[in-house]
């Protein structure tokens, strides 16, 4: 069994207290956590300033040459991990079996943590809108259009307060360390292996050690990241959500309510766009935020939710290494039979209905973990209370809405794909401010686009765009 | 790891089983005072009319007759009238009234005359001299208002023949703005204590000795390193501490990063129980912290999960259960809100201790630890 210890600053400390990551089937410990106190990181953030210092001392295209191979080293390299060495294939079973994600997802997920990384530069140049990286790194320059520009810094680290059960939201912290921004990680208690195994093939690759911290830990070290950092991600519920709205030094990710809008031009042709509906529901377990939690449309809704029960309805809760499985089991006890309760409790509301019930039942409980079959709803309107529900498995709604009140109804929506060729309808999604990222035609609200923003741009949370004057002698300099 | 009761020498073992017979004698002193229609106050008299169905002036001889009684609910403790505790010999004394908890509903109370200051008075001849010098003075930096560690920390000062310097701290606000998600207001209230504290501190009162919680000497201790300065450089020697978040890790980072030498002593303690001591924490012990009630004043337990009236084997984890045996307050078998495992008897303390304390696995959810 591995034992792993905290990170401070890249130098491993060994804990007193240890957390076990159990096997979700067979409950065997896989690994020893090191648990870290809040006070540790508090103390430690005496050396934030350094984390950047030390990135800032990189050139800027020499940092990315050791981020693509470390890339590389992430996807087929065997690295250190705790008390022992980590295989790719040791990574793709040991989140399988903290998590409950299939393996062949957690290999898809290494793959898509590849591609951002290997991908970093066209990536920064796109959300910095060609922005030189120097001006970054320096604070100021001059643009390509001769323009005096500044972007500020405004904090040293980024701090992650990290999610158990979702091994899909890492690639929103790999372009910290590019940005030459020091990482403090709280892992989740089931998921320590992603940061971990990226921090690893970091350091392989020459990212310097003092760059990045990881803190597993129990219920004080999260409220510790989020004090002592002036910038901080954290993963959550919607109350998490609300707790931070507002807070510029919070980014706070949660359930994207992420939806498709078939507009009144297409909605006849619906079986066209089935297969769309149908990935966007259930790829990758329905795990993700960006997973489709309901379909709007004016008519044939019954039809529609019919037809994506036929196709998801009867996929059955396959062993983790099946590499057919589909569905991520609940590891938390009682988890699934709670959600399962309160989604039951809503089918009794008029209006509503349970389109895979001819499935079989939906609730699978195994010996130490349950799992839930994908599950479609009609909703005879909007009005109905499952309508915007959104959980972590393949499950989604079928609304009935006519179009014109579609906009006012669907409420906060992170990915809308609306499927439409309405130029007037399209016009007012484009100008929804409920809405996040918008996908006009057949895209599935999985697919993401990774030349632009997720949930709000990275650089303009981690940067400020402020005045600066200087003497033209000195801008000649940095030209 | 189990342990065996063959691991105590045999002068621990006789001086334990003296213990044991001081403790049996004090029960039965102890329940003929609360339990005889003279001198017992009015809500056991009536609960042994009413509820039992034994009489405890009679059948209660030794420590543990006590399984006789049904659980104590604590919910007796909260709302009046308070006089119903005290005992009627007590009646004309000065009294006080302490609260714990009350951040919503009614606070569980407990009356007390004089041992507050019994319990710290005793307390205080377990401190070191050299780390808690006589005469010098005290800060107290933790929960005050209608708690009684505001007062006990007080008098402790006084009987070691310091003064203590004292801050304000409502843990009921501080409970709330976790609730609420307040909190940057939250730290904004922590600073203003720790403020006060540092002002204190600088202000050349000779304050050598401290009580404090773990969160807030992690507070103080990173505010004086921004300042450059360590507890040691402001003059403190001595520090007493208490809380669930008294872990070995917590312990041993504050130890090699905050303490510089300055000795501190952890404590378990609530206002039922007064003051549980620990075994001297070393770095070789792997910083295990182990308590022990003060006994007969006040005993500890630890019982099944599932059989309050079973003791759990040494090394074996349970649930804390607390006695309390003063001529002020009778409380048989209080079930804490704790779980930890059961400590052998040692010289010092020839009983039963406690070590690993944290929030009872079942209610820890529910638990807000380590506020203040």
């Amino acid at each position: 069994m591995l034992t792993i210890p905290v990170l401070r600053w890249g130098k491993p400390y060994e804990s007193l207290e240890h957390d076990e990551v159990k096997h979700f089937l067979t409950g065997e410990p896989i690994a020893r956590l090191g648990q870290a106190n809040g006070g540790i990181l508090q103390r430690d953030m005496r050396f934030a300033k350094r984390a950047r210092d030390v990135l800032r001392d990189i050139p800027h295209d020499e940092l990315l040459a050791r981020i693509a191979k470390a890339a590389d080293l992430y996807l087929n390299g065997t690295l250190p991990m705790g008390d022992g060495v980590q295989s790719p294939d040791d990574f793709a079973k040991q989140q399988s079996a903290s998590t409950g994600l299939p393996v062949h997802m957690a290999k898809a997920n290494m793959a898509k943590n590849h591609y951002v990384l290997t991908n970093m530069s066209t990536m920064l140049d796109a959300l910095t809108r060609g922005l030189s990286p120097a001006i970054l790194s320096r604070g100021y320059g001059v643009e390509s259009r001769g323009v005096t520009v500044s972007y500020q810094c405004q904090s040293p680290v980024v701090g992650l307060v990290l999610p158990s059960n979702s091994p899909g939201v890492h690639t929103l912290w790999l372009p910290v360390i590019p940005l030459q921004v020091g990482l403090v990680l709280k892992p989740g208690s089931s998921e320590p292996w992603t940061p971990y195994r990226i921090t690893a093939a970091f350091f392989e690759a020459g990212i310097p050690r003092e760059a990045i911290s990881i803190y597993p830990g129990g219920h004080d070290v999260g409220p510790a990241v989020l004090s002592s950092c002036d910038r901080s991600m954290i993963f959550g519920g919607t109350a998490t959500i609300e707790k931070y709205k507002g807070n510029p030094k919070v980014q706070a990710h949660g359930p994207g309510f992420s939806k498709i809008l078939l507009g009144d031009d297409i909605v006849d042709d619906w079986p066209k766009y089935l297969d769309v509906m149908v990935q966007s529901v259930y790829a990758n377990s329905g795990r993700g935020c960006i997973n489709t939690s309901g379909i709007w449309a004016s008519r044939h809704t019954k039809e529609i939710a019919a037809a994506i029960a036929e196709k998801i309805g009867p996929v059955e809760a396959l062993p983790p290494d099946d590499p057919n499985a589909g569905l991520a089991a609940f590891t938390t006890p009682g988890a699934a039979q709670a959600i399962w309760k309160l989604i039951e409790s809503k089918f009794k509301e008029s209006g509503v209905k349970h389109m895979t019930e001819q499935y079989g039942p939906r609730l699978i409980e195994k010996e130490r973990c349950a799992y839930l079959r994908p599950t479609v709803v009609h909703c005879a309107n909007s009005a109905c209370g499952i309508a915007k529900d959104e959980y972590m498995f393949p499950f989604t709604t079928v609304v009935e809405c006519p179009q014109d009140q579609m906009l006012e109804q669907i409420g906060q929506t992170l990915i809308a794909t609306a499927i439409t060729n309405d130029e007037r309808w399209i016009g007012q999604l484009t100008d929804a401010v409920h809405i996040d990222r918008l996908n006009v035609g057949p895209i599935p609200t999985i697919k993401l686009d990774w030349l632009q923003p997720h949930e709000g741009n990275i650089v303009e949370f981690l940067f400020r765009n402020r005045a600066y004057q200087t003497t033209p002698e000195r801008l000649a300099k940095v030209k | 790891m189990s342990q065996s009761a063959s691991a105590v020498s045999p002068e621990v073992q006789a001086k334990a089983k003296a213990a044991r017979e001081r403790l049996d004698a004090h029960t039965y002193e102890t329940v003929q005072w609360h339990f005889h229609p003279t001198t017992g106050c009015q809500f056991w008299l009536e609960y042994a009319k009413n509820e039992l169905k034994f009489d405890p002036l009679k059948e209660i001889k030794t420590y543990d007759d006590l399984k006789k009684f049904p659980e104590f609910q604590d919910e007796w403790l909260r709302g009046g009238p308070i006089r119903r505790w005290v005992p009627q010999k007590l009646m004309d004394k000065p009294l006080y009234v302490f609260e714990t908890g009350g951040t919503t509903g009614v606070p569980k109370s407990r009356v007390s005359h004089d041992d507050w200051r019994t319990d710290y008075s005793n307390f205080s001849e377990t401190l070191p001299d050299d780390k808690f010098p006589r005469g010098a003075n005290w800060l107290m930096l933790g929960p005050s208002g209608p708690r009684r560690l505001r007062l006990a920390v007080e008098h402790l000062a006084q009987v070691r023949g310091g003064i203590c310097f004292c801050v304000d701290l409502d843990p009921r606000w501080v409970i709330k703005l976790i609730k609420k998600g307040w909190m940057e207001h939250l730290e904004e209230y922590k600073k203003h204590c720790i403020d006060q504290a540092l002002t204190i501190l600088g202000a050349n009162h000779n304050v050598q000795c401290m009580f404090t919680t773990p969160k807030l000497l992690e507070s103080l201790c990173q505010a004086l390193e921004k300042q450059g300065k360590t507890l040691k450089d402001v003059g403190i020697k001595g520090i007493f501490s208490g809380g669930t978040e008294f872990t070995p890790q917590w312990t041993r980072f504050v130890t090699e990063e905050y303490l510089d030498g300055v000795f501190m002593t952890p404590t378990y303690g609530n206002t039922l129980m007064g003051l549980a001591c620990s075994k001297p924490v070393t770095a070789a012990d792997g910083y295990k912290i182990s308590y022990y009630a003060p006994q007969p004043r006040a005993c500890t337990e630890v019982v099944e999960f599932n059989d309050y009236n079973t003791t759990v084997g040494y090394g074996q984890t349970g649930r804390v259960k607390l006695t309390t045996l003063t001529k002020e307050l009778f409380v048989p078998g209080f079930m804490e809100r704790d779980e930890g495992e059961r400590e052998m008897p040692f010289d010092k303390y020839p009983w039963d201790g406690v070590s690993g304390v944290r929030p009872f696995h079942e209610l820890a959810e529910a638990t807000t630890v380590g506020v203040y």
